[in-house]
């Protein structure tokens, strides 16, 4: 079958792989209907997290019909239409059983390797390198999903292929930065990045009642997206000081809860930006954590910063002493989609979350390469590159 | 640094290095020493199962560590906090395990038997060990993190479970 792999840094292929087959009893194969590119992948092709091979299949946001299901399956049938969570998670350990499903004991055969750089491993992922799992991705026509119980959603009818298809990992994302957060009704929540993932945790932060929600980024197509199907207000940060503006609509307090969703790769118009692109290419941090500090310098006094932006390693120049001394609570998470998406579909489907709007550009695997440097230089006002592998 | 993480990290050099910083700098002594190449004097190799005490019979152990026989000690107590059991399991004849980079080289004693641990504690929590392979994969050329990363996958199952 037909393949978008990653071949090595910023190069794209698209290659014949062998068909996946069912391995564990609680597996399905799932034909896939829709594929999205992420803002993780970005860092994946960048080889900013290193654990990639060539050849290895990319993609972890999908959704599709069900084309087989493995023995110990009990909820899905064939050709059911389902969405699926990016993460792979067991539904059996003490995380799972927490809601805390991206933290899966045993979801990531390969553990060893987060181990070593973290600590303790998390959770698999699809199509997100060896050191989650080294699963094979969903830019395919046919996908091997384990845990399906756990892991696979039905579709309910009124919800397009298009909307659900960002119930796999944009929008659970969101919803786990602002519940994790602890938004709560009154709040005032500042979120960076306009991507997929920040226009879901606005929209999340205001199902949860927040007062304001504000995005931030440079995109002025993204952020024309987050007026108009999101609803929430915007912030140019090349052509305003943001956290003055913050401050100013908060009535000088600054925002309750500040959500970043840019991660490793994040932009900044001030001097410092050189500073980390050097440190950075010279392997003396890892990742670039403008948003994060630009974050917690805005936040007010006892808030909480979420980092849902995606950071592997070491960050420099972290500002830890504001963190310290205005006593913020500093959290961050991998989704925990699993706890979510029944919801999200449920909003979906009463029009309370729409999501078409960030499928820009729908293209057939063919077209990965294309659709990949698309996505990564925002060509052409793309938000996300979609491809269906049927077409 | 032993010869075979020094090929390595000089082919990545050579590369640009990028791609396996990261895992280099866990092999490589002088970087900050990482938590999970550590392991504890006593031998002990332990993982928390989501089960009531009384549900585990030391006696009748999932295959995986029932194979090692005598060859290891178990030991359960419960976790704090509702967190389930601690299942510990250590050889009776430990020689020096290594390093990490013993380790990287498939030449750890103890390696089988945290394999075994997690397979373990799978079976009790799940029913069934999890297997990515064989995954659809296109062409594998060389890249600079590959070498270095398919060692580290052969092993990273067993380097799993402290
Ligand atoms: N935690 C999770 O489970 C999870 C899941 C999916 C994605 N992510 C991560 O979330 C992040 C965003 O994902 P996405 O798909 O929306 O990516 P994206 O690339 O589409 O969007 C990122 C946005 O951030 C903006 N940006 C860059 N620097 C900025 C700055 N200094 N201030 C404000 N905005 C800035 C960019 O202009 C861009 O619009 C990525 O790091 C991705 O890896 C995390
Ligand atoms: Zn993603
Ligand atoms: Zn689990």
């Amino acid at each position: 079958m037909k393949a978008v792999t990653w071949r090595g840094v910023n190069e794209i292929g698209v290659e014949d792989v062998p068909e996946p087959t069912i391995i564990n009893d609680h597996d399905i194969i799932l034909e896939v209907g829709l594929t999205a590119t992420c803002g993780s992948d970005l860092h994946l092709m960048g080889g900013y997290i290193p654990a990639m091979r060539a050849g290895d299949v990319l993609g972890h946001e999908f959704m599709g019909t069900v084309a087989e299901v493995g023995r110990g399956v009990t909820k899905h049938q064939v050709g059911d239409r389902v969405v699926v969570v990016s993460f792979t998670s067991c539904g059996q350990c003490w995380y799972c059983r927490q809601g805390l499903w991206s933290l899966c004991d045993n979801g990531n055969p390969n553990p060893g390797i987060t181990e070593a750089l973290w600590g303790q491993a998390i959770g698999g992922c699809y199509g997100y390198s060896h050191a989650l799992g080294g699963w094979a991705g969903s830019h395919a026509r046919y996908i091997r999903v384990p845990y399906a119980d756990q892991g696979a959603f039905p579709i309910p009818d009124g919800v397009s292929d298009e909307r659900a298809l960002f119930a796999s990992d944009a929008a659970p994302t969101g919803w786990t930065g602002a519940h994790q957060a602890e938004v709560r009704p009154g709040d005032v929540v500042a979120v960076w990045g306009a991507g997929g993932v920040g226009q879901m945790a606005a929209r999340a932060a205001m199902l949860m009642g927040a007062e304001r929600v504000v995005v931030i980024d440079r995109y002025d197509n993204r952020l024309a997206q987050v007026r108009t199907h999101i609803g929430a207000e915007t912030l140019d940060y090349e052509k305003v000081d943001v956290p003055a503006e913050l401050r100013e609509l908060t009535g000088g307090r600054g925002p309750d809860v500040c959500i970043e969703a840019v991660g490793m790769e994040a932009h900044s118009p001030g001097p410092l930006y050189l500073y980390d692109q050097v440190k950075q290419q010279m392997r003396l941090q890892t990742d670039r954590p403008t948003a994060v500090r630009e974050a917690i310098y805005a936040c007010r006094k006892g808030g909480t910063v979420f980092t849902l932006g995606v950071f592997a390693g070491v960050v420099d120049k972290f500002p830890l002493g504001a963190v310290m001394n205005k006593a913020l609570t500093l959290r961050g998470a991998q989704q925990h989609g699993h706890r979510y998406i029944p919801e999200i579909l449920d909003r979906m489907s009463r029009d309370e979350v729409k999501t078409e709007h960030l499928a820009t550009h729908v293209m057939s695997l063919n077209d990965g390469p294309k659709g990949y440097r698309m996505f990564k230089n925002k060509e052409d006002g793309c938000v996300r590159a979609v491809f269906r592998p049927g077409a | 640094m032993t010869s075979f993480v020094g090929t390595v990290a000089s082919l990545a050099a050579r590369a640009g290095g990028s791609a396996v910083r990261q895992v280099r700098s866990v092999v490589d002594p002088s970087a900050a020493r990482p938590a999970g190449a550590s392991q504890p004097a006593s031998g002990w190799l332990v993982v928390t199962v989501l089960r009531e005490q009384s549900d585990i019979d030391t006696a009748r152990l999932p295959a995986p560590l029932a194979d090692f026989g005598g060859r290891i000690e178990v030991r359960v107590r419960p976790a704090a906090d509702g967190k389930g059991t601690e299942l510990a399991v250590r050889l009776r004849d430990r020689r020096s395990s290594g390093g990490v980079l013993s380790r990287l080289g498939g030449r750890d004693p103890q390696a089988e038997l945290r394999s075994a641990l997690r397979r373990a504690k799978q079976l009790i929590e799940v029913g069934e060990v999890l297997a990515v392979d064989p995954a659809p994969h296109g062409k594998r050329t060389a890249t600079p993190g590959g070498m270095l990363l398919e060692a580290w996958t052969k092993v990273a199952p067993k380097a799993g479970v402290r």
